[in-house]
């Protein structure tokens, strides 16, 4: 059963230090910011994060990162004009820095929610970022082994929810919302509004409510003056 | 024994102008796009293609965070911080446009649904490898992004790139020094001096820019045969 929360303190109650935080968003288009400034006061640290990006400006994830939250880092992307908090947290060694092709990632992610145990992919074969990994030839083609990223917690950014957990997107916002939404053990969503059930058209809800713990309804605190 | 195979097609060389400038460089490298195609453009340089699509070529853009029927730059009242492209531009969706969470969007281009990429690189090698992501310099934060599953999915790679660096050192090599992207994965390359397509038979010119095969090959370490003369 998922709750409906207008509370962010309580939308993010019992996040332990060292987990696994995964945190959607595509630079800020998705990012959770509310859930994720109540993660900043909630206190909780020596986290693991994975995220595409390593934090934008200084809010969201880059708000998180500068608290000194984070132990470790599971990223595409983390070099951006706008990184300065992070850049600066690893060329000072303060955090631990895992860089995984984009695609990779999300496939990682979705087999975590898929109960994969594992799987061959071609991205990456021949470079760094394979090495010391089990590769096969299957067909002529060579693969590299990649294992799933499942999380403790899953923190997203959608656009509507309705009472029953059921999630809906907007535009390239969604990008690893529907994904993160199955692979972690707690996944709280923060949307726009909530409606009733049975408000949402079935055939458009993205994330179905068995994925989803709790929802945090921003509408309260974002209505329009 | 080599053989030489002989088509009647020749390498221009266009000798009366000089290099090719960024523009010019993207309009020659949308001019190759087969219509109707789907078609992925990277981060800096190779966006700007899409300013020098014709208007009914049927070309459908993908970007890696979840979107077939991208239109141009949003401008004004049209920015919408939830429609953006893979560098964080605000953009506008077309007619027909879709939205797709990432992992779709990778398995689109993993799966070969893609029929071209078109990447920047540091460095192509005459087999194709490409280098694009990370110079190895020591205090570099490596950051891949969508590059590799990009130059192993789509089912042509294109690469946008000057032939040289500012120091006059070539960018297409005989082995790629920086580390590498993808293998085998590049059969284009659009540089400002000239294109290249990259094959079986390894480097050949097909035009050339204020330049003539001759000084492109006497410049280069790669061996670079003009069109007609593939062994």
């Amino acid at each position: 059963m998922t709750a409906v929360l207008t509370d962010p303190e309580e939308a993010v109650a019992g996040i332990a230090d060292g987990s696994t935080v995964l945190i959607g968003g595509f630079g800020m288009a998705g990012m959770p910011v509310q859930l994720i400034d109540a993660l900043i006061r909630q206190g909780a640290t020596d986290l693991t994060v994975v995220s595409n990006n390593a934090g934008n400006g200084d809010t969201g994830l880059a708000a998180l990162l500068a608290a000194g939250r984070v132990r470790k880092m599971i990223c595409s992307f983390p070099r951006q004009s706008d990184s300065w908090v992070f850049d600066g947290l690893y060329r000072a060694g303060k955090i631990e820095l895992e860089v995984v092709p984009q695609g990779t990632l999300a496939e990682r992610m979705r087999a975590a929610g898929a109960g994969i145990g594992a799987f061959y992919c071609p991205t990456g074969v021949g470079t760094p970022l394979a090495e010391g990994k089990e590769t096969r030839t299957i067909d002529g083609r060579d693969y590299v082994l990649e294992y799933p990223i499942k999380g403790d917690v899953a923190l997203v950014g959608a656009h509507a929810g309705d009472r029953m957990g059921n999630l809906v997107y907007r535009k390239t916002a969604r990008n690893f919302g529907p994904v993160m939404a199955t692979a972690a053990t707690l996944t709280i969503a923060q949307v726009h509004h909530v409606v009733e059930t049975g408000e949402l058209d079935p055939e458009a809800v993205v994330t179905p409510c068995i994925y989803v713990d709790r929802i945090l309804d921003l509408s309260a605190t974002e209505a329009t003056p | 024994m080599k053989t030489t195979v002989k088509t009647t097609v020749k390498t221009v060389e266009h000798l009366g102008r000089g290099p090719l400038g960024r523009d010019e460089l993207a309009a020659l490298v949308a001019r190759d796009i087969p219509p109707g195609s789907f078609v992925n453009l990277g981060i800096g340089q190779p966006t700007t293609v899409a300013d020098h699509l014709p208007a009914g070529s049927g070309v459908v853009l993908h970007t890696e965070n979840g979107m077939l029927g991208m239109g141009p730059a949003a401008r004004g009242d049209d920015i919408d911080p939830d429609l953006t492209n893979a560098g964080k531009v605000p953009v506008t969706e077309l007619p027909g446009a879709s939205y797709f969470h990432h992992a779709d969007s990778f398995a689109m281009m993993r799966g070969g649904h893609l029929d071209v990429c078109v990447l920047g690189a540091f460095q192509v090698s005459e087999r194709g490898d490409l280098a694009n992501w990370h110079t190895g310099a020591p205090d570099a934060i490596p950051a891949v992004g969508g590059a590799m599953d990009l130059a192993t999915g789509a089912k042509q790679v294109f690469v946008m790139m000057t032939l040289f660096t500012k120091e006059g050192t070539p960018k297409l090599v005989p082995e790629c020094t920086y580390p590498l992207t993808g293998l085998a994965c590049v059969s284009r390359v659009y540089t400002d001096l000239g294109v290249f397509h990259i094959g079986p038979h390894g480097v050949t010119v097909v035009e050339t820019y204020g330049t003539s095969v001759a000084d492109l090959a006497s410049r280069l370490e790669v061996a670079v045969r003009p069109l007609g003369q593939e062994e």
